[in-house]
């Protein structure tokens, strides 16, 4: 280590923060999916890691067992994940809505119980090697010290894309102004003549629809694919989502690439064991900082 | 005066009940085993039983006492657990008589775990909802992950703690390892038994009952019902914030000396220690009744045995324990099926029939 | 009020699982009389590692149906039971009490090492024979009730060190592992341990864990930066698999090493081949190596519709151990009217003289300490299959 030149150290640096940034994009995308259901929904939905999952394996088994273009099984996935959202909501959600939100959060964990169990019947016990659908030349930088996959390219342009069109969609769509409002006041925007329980259904589909996106995107970078690949991300695109403040669109950006540099720069500069250790550290000094996240709104207690 | 004397009339009545429940199942078990009608997998399920009563009935102190969401709770029982394992071991020539050995470990397991309690305690409670929750995860998180891979030793120069390997401890040859990374530590004396782990239920419950018909347990609820009208009133709300918390965290430590000395085995994994373990606890809790401690031993039991009883279905197990438990869930949480039981509750129904009198003030 | 229904749902739910119990205990009267032995094992069927517990069940379901159909155990017909465990001590102990239930004679298990350790307290107590096809950790055999099919870890990563060494593949090794995994730190400690005696110098060790393994751009990185001529894999294959594509996608080429953990790794649904050209692995197993007797068994395997991915090593190993514990059972002469406790003392011994060609060794024997005598091949991927070397 000691060898190494400054100049070197840097290169090494900057090719890590590239790493960082790009799966704190993927973990972007999963807490927009997040924190949209929670600021619609008010709940959280642990079982959204698993829709992940399905994702993946939805676009895998069409690319690889029925030869399907890579892009038209995204849109399959995407429909897919999108009715998978909304049933999972019509069938385990609805019926709990007016429950303590701790009820719905127990049925969300027994729906990503399911998944996963279900995943591990349909597509088999041994993990699968994704095989990625982003295929350009990557970019050389530095004389071919810096390399940037075409993956991780694709990944901070999408998840960009991905949040400027939901903040548009949120702000200056009737649909998008009625998640607002029910997130705001659920009564009010009932009495107020907007269907509360078509918006949080349209919530879910959104919500689920970016899921699919996310599993082909992490699974592009990151091979592995198993049953459980979607729970261990999904934890932390939710601790992404706290950190930036949860409901907030931007915050769950700013959140996720947050935690995917930590992340990186702290397995390795600091420790390779300890990683998982190092994000949840930098949350809890964050969050005892600015007790409602990065972007969090303030809220004022009444008496 | 006359209606308060009467509400706590009630309160040890029902608390009555509670530990008659527990007292009950454990004659029962044990008639059982004497009789040599207890099946094996039953037999090697009491303990965890009780363990898992105690975690829920102290997680429920944070949960429905307190008010405030945890999901660090395995985090609290993997310190019990390691502190009391470590104890255990190191005293194993020492102190030979078991009868002495377990309640110090219990005590050490249960000390350790209420320490770290108020240690995290002091800036999670500042937290609130959701963020709460979040850090009490991470912090859950940070002690598995720790535990589960550093290496400790200890030779006659002293103790050494590595989080790469066993050799980087460089230990002297008369060196002992203790703690063998991910591979934790692989004989802890079995000193567990089902007498002891339904005395300690029975003092989970009792500590938890007396404390919330306290004036401290009190104090603790109204800051859960309003914090700003018992701030208002004069209550220091850290300090009792914090008093339920370390209590808490010292059952759930005393747990987890259950879980290693009845195993004999103790590493630190997702399984046993990660969040999972944690939400698996809230679903007791959630199951069980918020607040209702009774509640949250019946249902730790039968979350705990179902999976193992469902086994005749092979792989298809766990899928349907997923589904038990949106159905349990939805059953006893969403509004209308509440409507449904109001409707057929057999208390109105026999209230019905013997006064005759209009159905009671539904609150 | 809620609170009344929710008393009478606790109370049905409760005497379902009052009855549920009495069910479980009427059921293992019976059956003492037919003519058989019965074998329980128990394994990860669900969960993270759910493949090497069903790879386990399909290796010894695969003997079991050859043995029954050549005339079974010195008369008797064998009794196969496999239950899931998820990977966790203390379900695994559930698992075993559930198979003392069922009447188990004798224990093939378990898959994993942590559950194994836990396990074994009970054999030991019980007094019933185990023998583990890939429980790899040190003390898992400390009992002398148990033995081992596979390598011990520490076995693993001295071979592989002495190995990397005597064949001078390199001076310069790094090595990523799973220091969550008591298989991977445990062939870590060792191959340390023996790489300083060798001469090797580590110039990186990484590690991931359980809740960390899609991202090795770092750990790569910094062998990479290191100069690392070669890179130890103690890992699993499906791992390697995604360690071997992102090492590819920064442009990293270097020589590969792994353990028996790696085999599999062709047959990964979507792994392209081509990346892992050239790795080396010290396994006694490799699905494509050309002798007769995987040959055979790859055959049988596969004839009998078992998913393809699921055969690796530790249905190899399993489908020994139901071999293994045939030929110590002839040995001792167990009979049907033996106890469980009878048949183990009869193992005991037997274990120790007999030797036993199979999938993962010829010529294997057992020391009383439980540990296994075989050699381990060491193969290397050449045009997309293994291929021997010296």
């Amino acid at each position: 280590m000691l060898s190494l030149c400054l100049g070197c150290r840097k290169l090494t640096f900057i090719s890590n923060l590239i790493s960082g940034i790009s799966l704190g994009g993927i973990y972007a995308v999963i807490a927009l999916g997040y924190t949209m259901v929670y600021g619609i929904a008010k709940m959280l939905n642990f079982a959204h890691g698993d829709v992940i999952m399905v994702g993946s394996y939805v676009v895998f088994m069409l690319t690889t067992k029925a030869g399907v273009n890579p892009y038209l099984a995204l849109v399959i996935s995407m429909v897919a994940c999108t009715l998978l959202g909304m049933t999972i909501e019509r069938f385990a959600y609805k019926p709990l809505r007016g429950a303590s939100p701790l009820a719905v959060l127990i049925t969300a964990i027994g729906v990503s119980y399911f998944l996963q169990n279900a995943a591990m019947h349909l597509f088999g016990t041994q993990a699968k090697n994704f095989t990625s659908i982003i295929n350009f030349e990557p970019i050389s930088l530095a004389g071919g010290q810096i390399v940037i996959s075409d993956e991780t390219v694709v990944t901070i342009a999408v998840s960009v894309v991905i949040m400027i069109a939901l903040t548009l969609f949120v702000n200056k769509t009737k649909p998008g102004r009625a998640m607002l409002a029910v997130s705001e006041d659920r009564g009010a925007a009932q009495l107020m003549g907007i269907n509360v329980n078509g918006t949080i259904a349209l919530t879910f589909a959104i919500g689920s629809a970016l899921a699919a996106v996310a599993g082909v995107l992490l699974c592009s970078t990151y091979p592995l694919l198993s049953s459980t690949t979607g729970a261990m991300p999904g934890i932390k695109a939710f601790v992404a989502a706290v950190l930036g403040g949860i409901g907030s669109i931007p915050g769950a950006m700013i959140g996720g690439l947050v935690i995917g540099v930590i992340e990186i720069l702290g397995r390795s500069y600091i420790s390779s064991q300890m990683a998982d250790a190092i994000v949840f550290a930098v949350l809890i000094v964050v969050l005892l900082v600015k007790p409602t996240g990065i972007l969090g709104k303030k809220y004022v207690e009444k008496v | 005066m006359k209606t308060k004397s009467r509400r706590l009339g009630k309160n040890t009545k029902n608390d009555l009940i509670t530990y008659g429940i527990v007292i009950a199942a454990f004659v029962v078990a044990e008639v059982m085993q004497a009789t040599g009608s207890m099946s094996s997998l039953l037999r090697g399920l009491l303990v965890p039983l009780c363990m898992y009563s105690i975690l829920a009935v102290s997680l429920n102190l944070t949960v429905g006492v307190l008010g405030e969401l945890s999901l660090g709770h395995a985090g609290f029982m993997c310190i019990g657990a390691y502190a009391s394992s470590i104890f255990s071991v190191c005293t194993r020539e020492t102190i030979t008589e078991v009868w002495i050995r377990f309640p110090l470990a219990i005590l050490v397991g249960g000390i350790f775990a209420a320490i770290f309690g108020f240690l995290i305690g002091i800036p999670v409670l500042r937290l609130k909802g959701d963020y709460l929750a979040i850090v009490t995860l991470a912090f859950g998180e940070i002690i598995k992950n720790i535990l589960g891979s550093v290496y400790v030793g200890y030779d006659a120069n002293g103790v050494y703690v590595s989080l790469e390997s066993e050799s980087s401890l460089a230990m002297g040859a008369d060196g002992t390892l203790l703690i063998n990374g991910p591979l934790g530590l692989s004989d802890v004396p079995l000193d567990a038994n089902f007498i002891i782990a339904t005395v300690l239920l029975l003092l989970t419950l009792f500590v938890v009952l007396n404390f919330m018909n306290s004036r401290s347990g009190r104090a603790v609820m109204s800051i859960r019902d309003n914090r700003i009208a018992a701030e208002s009133v004069g209550i220091n709300i850290t300090k009792y914030k914090l008093i339920a918390f370390t209590l808490s965290a010292f059952f759930a430590g005393i747990a987890g000396v259950l879980y290693s000395h009845n195993l004999g085995y103790l590493a630190a994994k997702s399984s046993n220690f990660g969040y999972n373990q944690s939400i698996m606890i809230l679903v007791f809790v959630v199951l069980g009744g918020i607040g209702k401690m009774r509640g949250s031993v019946i249902a730790a039991c039968i979350l705990t045995a179902l999976p193992e009883l469902l086994r005749e279905l092979n792989d298809y197990r766990m899928l349907i324990y997923a589904i038990a438990l949106i159905i349990m869930m939805i059953a006893t949480a969403s509004p209308k099926a509440n409507a449904f039981w109001e409707a057929h509750s057999l208390k109105k129904f026999i209230s019905a029939k013997k006064e005759n009198k209009p159905a009671k003030e539904v609150q | 009020m809620k609170k009344s229904m929710k008393k009478i749902l606790a109370v049905v739910l409760a005497l379902t699982v009052v009855l549920a119990c009495f069910a479980a205990c009427g059921k293992n009267d019976g059956g003492e009389t037919d003519n058989v032995i019965k074998i329980g094992s128990i394994g990860p069927l669900t969960g993270d590692n759910a493949v090497y517990g069903t790879a386990v069940r399909n290796g010894a379901e695969l003997a079991v149906k050859e043995i029954n159909a050549a005339g079974g155990i010195n008369g008797m017909q064998i009794e196969f039971k496999m239950e899931d465990d998820v990977c966790d001590a203390e379900k695994s102990v559930n698992a075993y009490n559930n198979l003392i239930d069922w009447g188990m004679d004798i224990l093939v298990g378990t898959v994993t090492t942590g559950a194994c350790l836990a396990v074994a307290k009970k054999t030991a107590a019980d007094n019933i024979f185990q023998l583990t096809p890939s429980a790899s950790g040190d003390d898992v055999v400390s009992s002398d009730n148990c033995f081992q099919v596979c390598f011990t870890n520490s076995n693993q990563g001295s071979a592989s060190a002495d190995y990397i060494a005597d064949n001078a593949l390199a001076k310069k090794v790094a090595v990523i592992y799973d220091s969550s995994s008591d298989y991977s730190a445990g062939i870590y400690n060792s191959f340390k341990a023996e790489a300083a005696v060798k001469g090797l110098e580590i110039v990186a060790a990484e590690a991931f864990t359980a809740d960390s393994k899609t991202d090795f751009t770092s750990q790569l990185s910094k062998a990479k930066n290191a100069g690392a001529e070669l890179v130890f894999l103690p890992i699993y294959a499906a791992e390697a698999a995604s360690i071997l594509k992102q090492a590819n996608d920064m442009g990293f080429k270097t020589q590969f090493f792994g353990c028996d953990g790696l085999d599999g790794m062709l047959d990964i649904d979507g792994f392209d081949g081509k990346l892992a050209e050239g790795t080396m692995l010290l396994t006694p197993f490799a699905k494509n190596a050309s002798d007769d007797t995987t040959k055979k068994f790859v055959a049988a395997y596969e004839a009998a519709g078992y998913a393809d991915d699921e055969l690796n090593q530790f249905a190899a190993d399993a489908y020994d151990a139901i071999y293994i514990i045939k030929a110590a059972a002839e040995k001792a002469g167990v009979t049907k009217e033996m106890s469980a406790s009878e048949i183990c003392d009869a193992l005991k011994g037997a274990m120790t003289q007999i030797s036993v060609d199979g999938v993962t060794g010829s010529a294997m024997s057992w020391k009383a300490t439980g540990e296994v005598n075989k050699g381990p091949k060491a193969v290397k991927i050449v045009n997309g299959a293994y291929s021997a070397m010296e």
